[in-house]
């Protein structure tokens, strides 16, 4: 059986998406650690998540696809440039989320900012998908990064706690 | 390279700036004009398909830049940034120089204000010298422009060798010459033929 971060990487692989920055996460580090270790990958660490987004929007314009790493802390950064770049351009920008602040999360910062994901990516009229289990996992980002280069439209891919494990308290509650 | 300090360089029209870029692109180099007047004055120098005109994502024009010139390493790709722009997204500075795209080319348009929304002046305005920050951020070639003829030599020799470059450039307070057409879809379909990325059967 193949892990989560080794489907995500064929489908990118599949679909010729090579332009990977990132803003870095920790459920996000064995599929970054893949990214780098596999040369068909330009990847590399950016200040902000909106940088990472002009990056791959320019990218793109150019032929080179891409896609923006982040957990949920991060995206909370984006609407602003998100709608006036690739939503009003209308340029396939990709991105997947590490999603902090559910499930058994301990920072009650992530746990509120988490509340601010999907109303934001629905007031955006952004296409987006949750990706829960292992055996939907290759067919949700194969089809999703099809249809937003076919649409030329930006998405997001939310990796669930329930798919990657999440990052789990560190302590007992109440302990 | 040239030894000006951001207070003796000379302050310059930007519109007459950007023409004499233009008119020095003879290999359909890359041109992104950041949000506020950059673009207006880029746009109103004659429209290049390789011209891209942001409309709003305030401090992207360096990172798009950089996108378009990782994506095309044989490409000159210039960004033309304002200085409210850039200092709301200084970190881009550190990106680029990690990178370090032999192609990249940064020209910081330097009116110490917010020009479009009213003329008021930046935080950076009273003593920050982004040439200055741009070379402790490992950008190694960057400089003043003391005047046009040194832009215009500074131009050349960004277009001659390796970069990333940056060219600061101090602005005096004359508005811009044009406006933009705010069709953000034309604007990136014509980009994408502008660099050889889109074939359509529909005239451009
Ligand atoms: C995130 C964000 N904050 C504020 C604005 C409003 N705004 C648009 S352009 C601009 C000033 C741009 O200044 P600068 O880059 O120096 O260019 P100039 O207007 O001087 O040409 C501001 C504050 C915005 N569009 N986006």
């Amino acid at each position: 059986m193949q892990a989560w971060h080794e489907i995500v990487v064929e489908a990118l692989k599949a679909n010729d998406i090579r332009l990977i920055p990132y803003v870095p996460d920790n459920v996000l580090k064995p599929l970054i650690a893949a990214i780098h270790a596999d040369p068909f990958f330009t990847a590399f660490t950016t200040a902000r998540e909106e940088e990472a987004v002009g990056i791959v929007a320019g990218g793109v314009m150019a032929g080179m696809r891409g896609m923006v790493l982040m957990q949920t802390s991060g995206f909370a950064t984006l609407p602003n440039v998100l709608a006036s770049l690739p939503c009003a351009f209308h340029i396939p920008v990709l991105m997947m989320i590490s999603e902090r602040g559910t499930l058994g999360e301990f920072n009650l910062g992530q746990a509120a900012v988490w509340r601010t994901m999907r109303p934001a990516l629905e007031s955006l009229a952004m296409e987006y998908q949750v990706i829960t289990r292992l055996d939907e996992c290759g067919f949700q980002v194969d089809r999703t990064i099809r249809q937003a280069l076919m649409t030329q439209q930006p998405t997001a891919m939310i990796l669930s706690p329930l798919l990657t494990g999440g990052k789990a308290s560190p302590v007992k509650a109440g302990g | 390279m040239s030894v000006t300090t951001a207070h003796n360089a000379k302050k310059m029209y930007r519109f007459d700036l950007v023409k004499r870029l233009v008119a020095r692109l003879k290999n359909d180099e890359a041109v992104i004009g950041g949000i506020g007047h950059s673009n207006f004055d880029l746009f109103t120098a004659g429209h290049r398909p390789q011209n891209f005109y942001m409309l709003g994502s305030m401090g992207l024009a360096i990172p798009i830049a950089l996108g378009v010139a990782i994506a095309q390493p044989r490409r000159k790709v210039f960004a033309l940034e304002g200085d409210g722009s850039l200092l709301m997204q200084l970190g881009c500075l550190s990106t680029v120089a990690a990178q370090a795209p032999k192609n990249l080319i940064i020209l910081v348009m330097d009116n110490g204000t917010y020009q479009i929304t009213g003329g008021q002046p930046t935080p950076a305005a009273v003593g920050t010298d982004y040439v200055a920050v741009a070379r402790g951020c490992g950008l190694t070639s960057a400089a003043w422009a003391a005047d046009e003829e040194d832009f215009e030599r500074l131009v050349q020799r960004c277009l001659e060798t390796d970069g990333p470059h940056l060219i600061g450039l101090k602005l005096d307070a004359q508005g811009p010459a044009g406006q933009t057409e705010r069709d953000p879809v034309q604007i990136r379909d014509r980009f994408m033929r502008g660099m050889g990325v889109k074939q359509s059967k529909l005239p451009g």
